[in-house]
């Protein structure tokens, strides 16, 4: 049953009648009953791009902060990737003094805003937090994450942020590739210790994966546009329309063009298909290419937006991560009447953020677990009308710790749809190593990098995100454009 | 930012521009495109081969058909404009080199990308005989320019309004039986390309064809362009666009053109109704 945000925020005003400002115990603080997140309703969200998640309300994030026990060994911060002082920044909150809250974050996060919305945080931050454990319930745990997003939100809207101060100019120039969440953050610690920083994105538009991959009704443009608009203020240039490794090499951009030190945070762009029959009849789509359509492209906006989107009636997405169920719900909203994700093991070992896969749920979504694709099967004009699957059962733990999908021979099946998204993952662009000498990688592809300073084998080049991670998430692409921009100052510096 | 230099007319829906691009014109090499976006955030993005470049004034030149939404509107802006987003070069250069004696084939607008070709194919040392075709007269292409630099060329239109009237397969043909080249280049639409490789086959020469994808990123990332390679799935934005015209999956790549045909029959009324070109110098 769909709860109002007006409604969510009356009941956390009487918990903030009881509870706040008294001396309660640590028990009473765990009772204290979690707050939701107040949402869109289902049935109307599935009819717009608008985000989903609406965001607490002043009450509420107060009461959520209340749950905090403000344990002595902090043990949510071992599973923050940045290390953010989390007690410290909940208590400012509970207080309501949300700018210093927001600066407690930013001592370690440079996207608050983007990661307490895309974090997930249940199996980082919160798998931790004292409240959950003793509740037996990681879903109980404290809500860090959405505090952390209203702090960041209130401090953007109240115009109350305070910028990062930007040291003397050390006369040292340095090159960031990819506008994604690893190159943001490299650049903006790199700024503030004064370099000159200018950043080359590939794309018509800067901001990566939030901007192409990541959909409006999860993470808004506008709060993007806002953290590249402050990295701009602080004086870091973003030069847009260039491929580094075709429009310059990395050579080039270090020897003419006399950058001191690149980071490269080009991202993992190259969709992986499933080497099955069929894979390139029309109707299939890598979830890259049908995101890009919709987000970057525009293309959900029928008549206003010039590239085209596939008639869809009946999906069928195959993956269980978060960019399938991002694919899955932009099919919804773009009208398709049945979309199904289909997936090899089963809803536990789905490695999406759980509220992605609840939201999926609530919009009707449907899930066909232990399946596995065979063929893609299409008409006689080459278009999609079904996939031939196979159940599955789960086997023995692999290499991820996750029981593997074994296929059940004989229980084969037809599966009719018009429409495959493809979404199990991508695999990292060859194009700078290809035109960059002496820049090593792993049999993935992936950069190989030194793990204290993320320098590659090319002195001077240093690389985060998921050009050396694989496919990972935000806060481990911003962890290590951190990390790199600190070993570059100090690289610089002795330069 | 990517100021257009000059522009002309070279037939009723065909104009060629040349555009202020100084780090494309640098690092291209023939057989390399561009991917251009204009008209704010619903524009599209459209790959578009580069014909030539100068390094030196640091231009790139472009030569395309006015055919959907975003080529009218290009064919809209006048000297002095400029166009939003230009990103390039992208793709693997044609694999230029000598091998003796070669044929450029072009059919319509593919006569333009075509044309770096035969520079550099005669440039290595090659012989060099271009077959250039179009549907009429009206639509035929940089003439003056192919004959100025290849050894012999032959035209053909469909009607014949102009040299001969045959479709580009017929003296491709001979050649291939009577001059024995070592080496086809073909570019032109897919139609045309399918056909011309066909006609190399049985000859076992090496023939290079170059495949106008449907692209978005043009980096490699979204996977829109990808085509079957003798029974491999390529990236034409990577991988190509060049590639060995007789490992082509034909069938699979004019399918996979006509993905959006409902929606793109619906954009291209648009497109006439609202963006008339004025007349100029054809």
């Amino acid at each position: 049953m769909h709860v109002s945000r007006e409604e969510l925020d009356k009941k956390a005003k009487a918990i903030l009648e009881e509870y706040e400002n008294k001396d309660i115990s640590p028990r009473q603080r765990a009772q204290i009953p979690l707050q939701e997140m107040p949402a869109q309703d289902p049935q109307v969200r599935v009819t717009n791009m608008e985000e989903v998640a609406l965001g607490y309300t002043e009450n509420q994030v107060r009461a959520e902060a209340l749950r905090c026990l403000q344990c002595k060994n902090k043990p949510c911060i071992k599973g923050c990737p940045v290390g953010i002082d989390i007690p410290a920044f909940i208590a400012a909150a509970a207080k309501g003094e949300h700018a210093q809250a927001l600066s407690i974050i930013k001592e370690s996060s440079s996207l608050p805003a983007i990661c307490g919305r895309v974090c997930p945080q249940e199996s980082q931050c919160q798998l931790y937090c004292t409240v959950g454990k003793v509740l037996k319930d990681v879903e109980q745990s404290v809500s860090i994450g959405r505090i952390e997003r209203y702090v960041s939100d209130y401090a953007r809207e109240n115009k109350c942020e305070t910028m990062p101060k930007v040291a003397p100019e050390t006369g040292k120039r340095v090159a960031v590739v990819g506008t994604g969440p690893a190159g943001i953050s490299a650049a903006m610690d790199l700024r503030r210790r004064g370099h000159t920083v200018v950043m080359f994105e590939a794309l018509h538009k800067a901001g990566g994966v939030l901007v192409y991959g990541i959909p409006e009704f999860r993470l808004p443009k506008k709060i993007v546009e806002h953290e590249l608009q402050n990295l701009k203020d602080m004086g870091v240039t973003i030069r847009r329309n260039y491929l580094v490794g075709k429009t310059r090499k990395i050579s080039d951009i270090m020897g003419k063009d006399g950058f001191d030190a690149v980071f490269v945070g080009s991202g993992a762009g190259l969709p992986r298909f499933m080497g099955i029959e069929g894979e390139n009849y029309v109707g299939v789509f890598s979830a890259n290419e049908y995101l890009t359509r919709s987000n970057l492209m525009k293309a959900y906006a029928v008549g206003d937006a010039l590239t085209p989107l596939f008639d869809s009636k009946k999906v069928a997405v195959f993956g269980g991560g978060n960019v399938a169920m991002d694919a899955a719900r932009t099919a919804k909203r773009l009208g398709a009447e049945e979309v199904s994700i289909i997936y090899r093991r089963t809803d536990i070992e789905m490695p999406a953020r759980r509220e992605e896969v609840a939201h999926a749920k609530e919009e009707g979504v449907k899930f066909l677990y232990l399946h596995a694709p065979l063929e893609i099967t299409a008409n006689e004009k080459g278009r999609v009308n079904g996939v031939s699957l196979i159940e599955c059962e789960l086997g023995e733990p692999d290499a991820s710790g996750r029981r593997s999908p074994v296929e059940i021979p004989g229980s084969e099946k037809m599966f009719d749809c018009d429409t495959v998204i493809i979404a199990i993952g991508n695999t990292s662009n060859p194009l700078i190593k290809a035109t960059t000498d002496g820049i090593e990688v792993n049999r993935w592809g992936n950069f190989i990098v030194n793990d204290e300073t993320c320098e590659t084998t090319l002195k001077g080049v240093y690389a985060g995100g998921d050009i050396v991670l694989g496919a990972a998430t935000v806060i481990l692409a911003m962890g290590q454009g951190r990390k790199a921009a600190k070993a570059m100052n100090e690289y610089l510096l002795t330069k | 930012m990517n100021k257009i230099l000059s522009k002309q007319r070279l037939s009723q829906e065909v104009f060629r521009m040349s555009i202020h691009a100084p780090e494309i014109a640098e690092a291209r090499s023939p057989g390399q495109f561009i991917i251009l976006q204009m008209g704010g955030d619903f524009g599209e993005r459209i790959p578009l081969t580069i014909a030539d470049a100068d390094a030196e004034e640091g231009s790139i030149t472009l030569i395309f058909q006015a055919v959907g939404e975003t080529t009218h509107r290009l064919a809209l802006l006048e000297v002095g404009d400029s166009i939003e987003n230009l990103l390039g070069p992208l793709g693997t250069p044609t694999d230029i080199k000598k091998y003796g004696k070669v044929v450029c084939v072009g059919g319509g607008i593919g006569v333009a990308p075509l044309f770096p070709i035969v520079e550099g194919m005669k440039r290595a040392g090659n012989e060099v005989k271009v077959i250039m075709g179009a549907r009429n007269e009206s639509l035929l292409i940089m003439e003056e320019e192919m004959r100025a630099t290849a050894d012999e060329v032959i035209v053909v239109t469909d009607d014949g309004s102009y040299g001969r009237k045959a479709l580009v397969t017929e003296p491709l043909k001979e050649l291939c039986e009577e001059w024995k080249p070592d080496c086809v280049v073909i570019i032109g639409p897919p139609i045309m390309m399918k056909f011309a490789a066909l006609t190399t086959k049985p000859f076992g020469i090496h023939t290079i064809v170059s495949l106008n994808t449907i692209m978005i990123d043009g980096t490699g990332m979204c996977g829109g362009c990808r085509v079957n390679i003798g029974g491999e799935t390529k990236f034409a934005c990577v991988d190509g666009p060049e590639f060995d015209g007789h490992l082509v999956d034909w069938d699979n790549l004019l399918l996979r053109l006509g993905t959006y045909k409902p929606q793109e029959e619906v954009a291209h009324h648009r497109c006439h109704i609202g963006l008339e070109i004025p007349e100029g110098d054809a």
